[in-house]
């Protein structure tokens, strides 16, 4: 009993661990739709980061000069995206994939000409990672079952960004929901044309909009490389942007449905390593494929209509044109 | 903005500013191999000689250059309807299964001539049945189409393994292939075409499938601009509410404008699978099907600009991997860097030179000239 427990705690434990981009980047595309801006360069831009926030951790030695770095290069890609689409009116998605493409050939191009480690840098150890916070009497209390194991393994033990992303969910519900900006943020992504009469441009409005992106991204980038892997690896974000994605549509556009969404995505990931080979009551041998296959078809599923309606933001995805 | 953008004329718009913007991809391409320490010019004749300067490489480089023809064409016919296909990845991933099951159900029964057309219409079946989802779910439920077609270019990934490494195997194998099909299930390549009629070239991955790929170019061109179905898929894209208003079903026209599209994907798998591996394999369409996006917009959505575009892609792939063989200090990442950059300015950016263009033609054109 005591087993099972510990081992649910664990799996439990690696879904946070592998939650904590996805939180912070649906997050990131949470506030861009909410403007009126469709981002999927979520993933070029995490991927940017993780390799920014790696190489200056290595040059450094200080993961938190490398968050920052991480979280400056997500933020100069979050600016180009508006550049192009909001400045210059150009396609949403084409822009986006260009970000993406442009993350995916840069990292490595630039890691083997920098560290000539086939795309990687170099392993990070000590400061230059984020390590585990241990909490107050963790290890204390780490024998006690049942509850020692829930205090010393699940909410204890992480690094300080996996706190960060857990609390810049209540965050950016009251940015959104409680705050002026949030408001006008909204109103941007419903009906641009009232908010420009208000007297508030909409450009502005969806250039902060992509600069808080920008620094979202930039964490989950940074977490990847610096917190919890330690370096950069080639295409380590792998496909995580469009999960997130997928879970900023499965939450409906709104702060705490999008954590559990994530939260079920990342259990999903964590839960399809253990199961390989496993059979289980009723269902039988379940192949891994399904299993990384099924937020994606549950989004799908989601956005057909068949469990509940995902309505996007009135306004996302077409360029703001001032009527003169 | 509408009676601004008519003031330039077509050669401008077409052609001048399209170019100038991929030459400034080009330039910044060339800044950062500057940057990276190693010569832009050298690199640039590199790429050129080895993708257009001897047989072997200009047969490499058209044989990527069908596979960016397909892609771009399905991409294209898409947007004519105001569709944005980002699927074509996965539809061309299972147009390969469609080839392969043709293919391994068939080769022994049936000669070459029979099974060339069963395959290409198992790659169109299979690669619009894939985009069928997506179409339907936009065209009934309103579901974004982007969102959807990136989601299914996953499915299509996780499918895949999992019927190569559980079902199509080769027992007794370990990497995740089929077996190799039977030599009547082979694209002849072009170096044994160009044989039979005795001219000696070298050999190349280069395969009939290029003769297809032209053929769909016509086919495309011949459909949207010189069919009534064409008329109709312009018209749902220039303008949906006129099109209702016309009378024409936006639904049907958007389900199959996409099966068509899908289809024209799943082409790639007659030049990869058929044409060179013979054999089903993971991830042989990789990086096409985006590419296709990049193409397509080059190519301004017309078949002959796709065919241009698809070369340049296509030089750019031999080319690249040309100079990664001569100087290590290159990888093909560098290709992809500079296909990043060459979506960026033709296509999110391409309306960044038109308003400093129009304002040059101006003043360059006599008043009189110009029509208010």
């Amino acid at each position: 009993m005591a087993e099972d427990f510990l081992l649910i705690i664990l799996t439990f434990d690696a879904t946070i661990r592998v939650s904590v981009p996805l939180i912070l980047a649906a997050l990131a595309g949470l506030v861009v739709e909410r403007s009126g801006v469709i981002d999927i360069g979520l993933e070029g831009k995490m991927l940017a980061a993780a390799f920014a926030a790696a190489t200056v951790a290595a040059l450094t030695g200080s993961a938190w000069l490398g968050l920052l770095g991480g979280m400056g290069v997500s933020v100069l890609l979050a600016l180009l995206h508006g550049f192009a689409c909001i400045t210059h009116r150009g396609n949403q998605i084409v822009s986006g994939v260009a970000i993406n493409i442009l993350a995916s050939g840069l990292t490595v191009l630039l890691g083997i000409s920098w560290f000539s480690m086939g795309g990687q840098t170099p392993p990070l150890t000590g400061d230059a990672r984020f390590s585990s916070l241990t909490f107050p009497g963790a290890e204390a209390v780490a024998d006690i079952p049942l509850l020692g194991h829930l205090y010393s393994e699940l909410l204890s033990g992480h690094n300080v960004l996996v706190y960060l992303a857990f609390l810049s969910v209540p965050t950016v519900w009251w940015m959104v929901y409680r705050t002026r900006f949030g408001l006008r943020l909204r109103a941007t992504g419903e009906n641009p044309a009232a908010v420009d009469t208000a007297g508030i441009s909409v450009i502005r409005m969806r250039y902060l909009a992509l600069i808080i992106c920008g620094i979202l991204c930039g964490i989950a980038g940074s977490y990847l490389s610096t917190g919890h892997g330690a370096g950069f690896l080639r295409e380590m974000t792998a496909g995580k942007g469009f999960i997130a994605l997928a879970a900023m549509i499965f939450g409906k556009w709104r702060p705490v449905p999008v954590l559990f969404a994530c939260l079920l995505f990342g259990f999903l990931d964590a839960v399809a390593i253990r199961i390989q080979g496993v059979e289980l009551p009723l269902i039988g041998e379940m192949s891994v494929q399904f299993i990384q296959a099924l937020p994606y078809i549950l989004t799908v599923v989601l956005l057909a209509g068949f469990i509940g309606r995902a309505v996007a933001p009135k306004a996302s995805g077409i360029p703001y044109v001032k009527e003169h | 903005m509408a009676s601004a953008q008519a003031k330039l004329p077509v050669w401008v718009d077409i052609g001048l500013l399209p170019l100038i913007n991929v030459a400034l991809a080009f330039i910044v391409s060339g800044l950062l191999i500057a940057a990276l320490g190693q010569d832009p010019f050298e690199a640039t004749w590199i790429m050129l000689r080895g993708a257009f300067g001897y047989q072997e490489g200009l047969g490499y480089t058209f044989y990527y250059t069908t596979n960016f023809v397909f892609t771009g064409l399905a991409v294209a016919v898409a947007f004519h309807a105001g569709l944005f296909n980002i699927g074509g990845e996965g539809q061309a991933y299972i147009g390969g299964l469609g080839v392969a099951l043709a293919c391994l159900a068939l080769d022994q029964y049936l000669p070459f001539v029979l099974l060339l057309p069963v395959c290409i219409v198992a790659a169109a079946l299979f690669g619009a049945a894939w985009a069928y989802i997506p179409a339907y779910l936009q065209a009934k439920r309103g579901s974004h189409i982007v969102i959807t077609t990136i989601m299914f270019n996953f499915i299509a990934a996780s499918l895949m393994v999992y019927l190569l490494v559980n079902v199509l195997i080769q027992p007794g194998q370990m990497s995740p292939e089929s077996r190799e099909f039977a030599t009547s299930a082979w694209l002849p390549h072009m170096h044994e075409v160009l044989g039979w009629f005795g001219f000696e070239v070298a050999q190349s991955p280069l395969n009939l499938s290029i003769v297809w790929a032209l053929i769909c170019c016509v086919l495309v061109w011949g459909l949207i601009w010189h069919t009534r179905w064409g008329y109709e898929i312009r018209a749902v894209g220039a303008n949906m509410s006129a099109a209702v208003y016309a009378g024409m079903p936006p639904a049907r026209i958007i389900i199959v404008t996409m099966c068509i599209s899908g289809g024209l994907s799943g082409f790639v798998a007659i030049n990869e699978i058929m044409g060179v591996h013979h054999k089903l394999l993971l991830d042989f369409a990789a990086g096409y099907g985006f590419t296709g996006i990049a193409v397509s917009l080059m190519g301004r959505n017309h078949p002959v600009g796709i065919i241009l575009a698809g070369l340049l892609f296509g030089a750019l792939y031999q080319g690249g991997a040309e100079l990664a063989f001569e100087n290590s200090a290159f990888t093909p990442d560098l290709i992809v860097v500079i296909q990043g950059l060459v979506v960026l300015f033709s296509g999110a950016l391409s309306y960044m030179l038109r308003g400093p263009a129009e304002r040059i033609y101006l003043a360059l054109a006599a008043p009189g000239a110009v029509e208010a």
